[in-house]
């Protein structure tokens, strides 16, 4: 593959987090009960003698090249290009993968370390469905017992990705506490998992939760950025001047953000969910209004009201509604190497519209977020600079939000 | 002498073992807590373990996720649960306050403000689910400056490097949690839990108190054979959201009192 010589920058770069105790800074460690202390600390020393096994990245790398159909191209973008009036578009196309999201990346490598383990079994949690779907057919392409939990609001509202999870074999376990909402399905796989903990293994969709997950799912996703970081150079010569991404918990962000970490040059750009508003309180941007706090096994900004508790997060996008967001994005943050914007309902189905119509790509509301962003930073730059859009999934999931949102029943 | 070891260390003495009930405050209103957790004395508590209501209470079964849900429908905030405990201790002040929870709430209003406003109330420990020990030593801290014992969990799963490490920080107690997987569920392996305790008292230096799993008098008795102290608390709280309002108060003290009377049934060796 065309891969080129890595600048000096990356040598000379100090970034190497997590410490051994899973923290980035102040965020990320491990915040669990007792009853699962064990369990991590088996899987973060399986995984750390397999990462850079040769044999386990062959293995890895092959799957995502004939099962998932690797390297997804990136595509430039020029009629939303012109439309923006400024800066070039490129979008990576992670829709393009098997399943038609960025999940399908981090299954794989998580259900390899599964099978290496010698778990039969394997759960999950899902919001929108997409992670729970990936799972579900990663289990069914190694003959995995598959058991998804989904918040019982998000059953009603993901009726076809329930089926299709079904179709792939999976049970889908319907939370009916808390929300009803991702963080309770969270809340209820972790349950699973520690009491199933010697059969089953809990593959995250997300960097977070307590270590090893949240460098674990990075490590899996940041072929996303491996891959940009050759196939820039080959269309236009040079890195790109800014990467974009939506956030929620945040996997496809850090999966192309992380490769760019070491290039100074590089603007790293997270969008997050403004749902209705940030002033509106109905949203889901846990970076740009949330504080610092304990949830899902690690530290990180949340979500909460004046007494701790988690508060219900709003977007139109299921895949953003979380309060949370991963630990490496909080000390991305903190320490300016990244920076975190709020996009809303409205501006995230502009471009979502924009993107149908110019580009004839129907993306995920999630990655509309990332589009609408982009467009608004293209306009205010020269037509020479470069912004790449992570296009984490497709948007077929999508149909019936946006139908419903433009007054049309199907 | 935290008030806590005094407690374990008197009824160590008269060969009596600790019962540990455990309750939410605010469940299912914050007016039944103090009158419950006199009661829960009445019916022979030794110490109380008060739980703090929390959203997202991932180590715990339904039972209990049910109740702070009752107590977060009315908002109960870790102040006011404090403001419970300072309550309670202008008519008891011999009975052990343990507040467990998790950690999200006691960050929220601040480790130090925290810690001196739970030993002001008269709290006599803090047990918080989500701060392992290596999470926890700056915690752990500032929490014993304040006077207060600092509980930790051990598991059937915990290694000896682990059981040590608890050992250093913890105080009060070690709370055993006697099977694999979240509060209110399953069944006692009790010939395994006979095995550990020894093993984790001798490595620890404090009392070891059993929990998750006791239903009734007999898994407590059993537990009572083998351990210094045994936790209630699913079952507790399952009588409670089965009673009218009105009955409550004396459908617990039933039901606890068969416990006490169960696990005083036991003999202890000289």
């Amino acid at each position: 593959m065309g891969k080129l010589d890595l600048p000096a920058e990356v040598s000379a770069s100090a970034y190497n987090l997590p410490d051994t105790t899973g923290h980035f800074g102040p965020y990320g460690g491990t915040f669990v009960a007792e009853t699962l202390i064990a369990a991590l600390d088996e899987l973060r020393d399986t995984y750390e003698s397999l990462k850079d096994e040769p044999a386990f990245r062959a293995e890895f790398e092959y799957e995502l090249k004939h099962y998932v159909g690797r390297p997804s191209p990136i595509f430039h973008a020029r009629r939303l290009s012109d439309a923006a009036g400024g800066a070039q578009i490129y979008l990576k196309r992670e829709d393009l993968n098997h399943t038609g999201a960025h999940k399908i990346n981090n299954v794989i490598g998580q259900a390899m370390v599964a099978k290496h383990m010698g778990k039969p079994r394997v759960i999950a949690e899902t919001g929108a469905g997409q992670h729970g779907v990936a799972t579900a057919t990663i289990a069914a392409r190694l003959g995995m017992e598959c058991v998804v939990y989904m918040g019982s609001e998000d059953v009603k509202r993901q009726a076809a990705n329930v089926y299709r999870m079904k179709l792939l074999g999976a049970t889908v376990v319907p939370v009916e506490c808390g929300s009803k909402t991702l963080k309770d399905a969270l809340n209820e796989a972790m349950r699973d998992w520690v009491t199933n903990v010697a059969n089953t293994f809990y593959i995250i969709g997300t960097v977070a939760g307590p270590h090893p997950y949240p460098m674990m799912v990075r490590d899996f996703q940041s072929v996303i950025g491996e891959e940009c970081k050759w196939q820039m150079p080959e269309m236009i010569g040079r890195q790109p001047d800014a990467v974009i991404a939506c956030v929620g918990g945040g996997s496809n962000a850090m999966g192309i953000f992380y490769p760019y970490i070491p290039y100074p040059d590089v603007r790293l750009i997270g969008v997050e969910a403004a749902g209705h508003g940030i002033s509106t309180g109905m949203h889901s941007a846990s970076l740009c209004a949330g504080r610092p706090g304990v949830l899902h096994g690690n530290r990180t900004y949340l979500l909460q009201d004046e007494i701790g508790q988690i508060i219900e997060t709003h977007s139109v996008s299921a895949g953003l509604d979380y309060p949370g967001v991963g630990p490496e994005h909080a000390w991305l943050k903190d320490c300016g190497r990244a920076e975190y914007v709020a996009i809303d309902d409205e501006e995230a189905l502009a471009a979502f519209h924009k993107t149908c119509r110019m580009e004839g790509i129907i993306p995920a509301l999630e990655s509309s977020h990332a589009v609408a962003y982009a467009m608004k930073m293209a306009a205010g730059m020269s037509k020479d600079a470069v912004l790449l859009v992570n296009l984490s999934g497709r948007g077929d999931k999508d149909m019936h939000t946006v139908a419903e949102k433009s007054g049309i029943k199907f | 002498m935290s008030r806590i070891t005094q407690t374990l260390s008197a009824l160590d003495a008269a060969g009596r073992k600790a019962l540990i009930p455990f309750v939410t405050a605010g469940d299912p209103d914050l007016s039944v807590t103090v009158p419950l957790m006199h009661t829960l004395v009445e019916a022979g508590a030794d110490i109380i373990e008060l739980g703090v209501p929390f959203s997202d209470p991932m180590a715990d079964g339904p039972t209990i996720q049910r109740a702070s849900e009752r107590a977060l429908l009315k908002k109960v905030s870790l102040r006011q649960v404090i403001a419970a405990v300072a309550e309670f201790r202008t008519r008891n002040t011999t009975t052990p306050v343990v507040l467990m929870g998790y950690a999200n709430p006691i960050e929220a209003m601040g480790v130090d403000a925290f810690a001196d406003a739970a030993s002001a109330a008269g709290a006599d420990g803090v047990l918080v689910v989500d701060y392992p020990p290596e999470e926890s030593r700056e915690f752990a801290k500032v929490v014993r400056a304040a006077g207060l014992d600092v509980i930790f969990l051990l598991a059937p799963t915990s290694t000896d490097a682990r059981i040590r490490a608890v050992g250093e920080i913890g105080s009060g107690y070690i709370y055993y949690v006697s099977l694999k997987g979240v509060t209110g569920a399953g069944h006692i392996d009790i010939d395994a839990v006979s095995k550990r305790i020894p093993l984790i008292r001798d490595m620890v230096g404090l009392p070891v108190g059993v929990g998750f799993g006791v239903r009734d008098g007999a898994s407590a008795k059993a537990l009572a054979v083998v351990a210094d102290a045994v936790v209630i608390g699913s079952r507790i709280i399952e009588e409670i959201e089965n009673s009218p309002a009105d009955e409550i108060l004396p459908r617990v003290k039933t039901l606890l009192s068969g416990i006490r009377t169960a696990m005083d049934s036991v003999e202890v060796a000289a």
